[in-house]
């Protein structure tokens, strides 16, 4: 090979420093956030896999039926009712903002702008 | 295994067929159920008459503060920024078009407001050029709905609306709510960058109360109702009275009455 001497060392250096990110943060993942759950309620309208997952789509699909549709009331699978609001269903239970969805969303490095509109819960102390 | 391309291509297009189905069995399999809430009002079209022969300054007053209340509506000092659901103007300017200087109405609603709101018309130039439907007519019930999480702030509709019923936030319109506090906590506020109007209360049609600023006005000079039952308050009055629109002419068909 020409230039072994240059090559070699070379694509030593750019296979250190591509894996630069995997080898400097081994073994250092932030832990997963604990969420504040609700103490009073037991279960969420839908399984808890379901919710984490999709409530995002959940909470889409009600803005959608309640602004065009005008059907406010969300029938669960189990049958029960809930009436389809974010501001005023979501945060009977789930009383802090900061303590439940900030941290997962924090964690996820997501910035939904529910609240830029919606009046968040107010936070205790 | 020996396999004959016969048979290959019969396997391929059977796999494929199945995976084109399966987003169809899955949305039919997790379809939710939703429903009306059971305290609704049902209309078809809802509209407004306003009496001007028992309709006072004091009346006006009161459902404008209550419409805001309500709404979150934030108090904006500049005239150009002003966000406004409801709001009292003279006859000159509410009526331009029927606004000659010295004839019987002009004189008789001299020094008189009128309150102006959204006309939640039949044909809404507003939701024509709308370029993300974010504004919508509802089939349901005939209000001239707006999804502000899909307004983009182009203000097409502002433009388009002959009535002026619609407002921009220019800024984030939460520090000019009273207090810095939203008054009413069980309805959001609107962020920077979006229109809004009058929603003809939707959200307490939806619960059975009537509008806002027809509970607030007392007397009864606001009257909310069907136009599409002949039975209606609404109707009634409309049959016995004589009642003008605002800019009936354009044909956007306005369906806020005013009886002078």
């Amino acid at each position: 090979m020409y230039d072994s001497d240059k090559i070699v060392p070379g694509l030593i250096v750019f296979a250190v420093l591509i894996t630069f990110p995997f080898w400097f943060n081994l073994g250092k993942a932030a832990p997963a956030p604990q969420l504040e759950l609700p103490k009073e309620e037991k279960a969420c309208l839908e399984a808890t896999p379901y919710m984490r997952a999709q409530h995002m789509q959940l909470l889409n699909d009600w803005r959608t039926s309640v602004v065009r549709d005008a059907n406010r009331v969300y029938v669960a699978q189990d049958g029960k009712e809930f009436l389809m609001s974010l501001q005023n269903t979501c945060i009977q239970c789930h009383t802090s903002k900061v303590k439940f969805c900030d941290r997962c969303h924090n964690y996820a490095n997501v910035a939904p702008y529910c609240w830029d509109c919606h009046i968040p819960p107010k936070e205790e102390g | 295994m020996e396999r004959s391309r016969r048979r290959f291509l019969k396997t391929a297009g059977l796999a494929a067929a199945a995976l084109g189905t399966a987003p169809v069995v899955k949305s039919l399999a997790a379809q939710t159920k939703v429903l009306p809430s059971p305290k609704a009002f049902k209309g078809q079209q809802w509209a407004m008459i306003v009496d001007m022969r028992q309709l006072t300054e004091e009346d006006i007053a009161a459902a404008v503060k209550a419409c805001h209340t309500v709404h979150n509506v934030p108090q904006i000092p500049s005239v150009k920024e002003e966000i406004k659901w409801i709001w009292p103007a003279e006859y000159e300017n509410a009526f331009p078009g029927q606004a000659t200087r010295y004839a019987n109405l002009p004189e008789k609603f001299h020094g008189k407001h009128f309150p102006l709101l959204c006309n939640h018309c039949e044909n809404p130039p507003c939701c024509r050029v709308c370029p993300t439907k974010a504004t919508f007519k509802r089939p349901e019930d005939g209000i001239v709905l707006m999804d502000f999480h899909r307004c983009i702030g182009c203000r097409f509709c502002m433009a388009a609306c002959p009535f002026g019923a619609r407002s921009f936030n220019f800024s984030d319109p939460r520090p000019y709510l009273p207090n810095g506090q939203a008054p009413n906590p069980e309805f959001p506020t609107r962020a920077r960058g979006v229109v809004e109007k009058c929603n003809f209360c939707a959200e307490r049609l939806a619960v059975g109360q009537v509008p806002a600023c027809v509970e607030a006005v007392e007397s009864g000079a606001l009257v909310f109702g069907d136009l599409a039952d002949p039975e209606s308050q609404v109707r009634k009055l409309l049959r016995e009275n004589f009642a003008i629109r605002r800019k009936a002419e354009l044909g956007t068909g306005p369906n806020i009455y005013y009886i002078v």
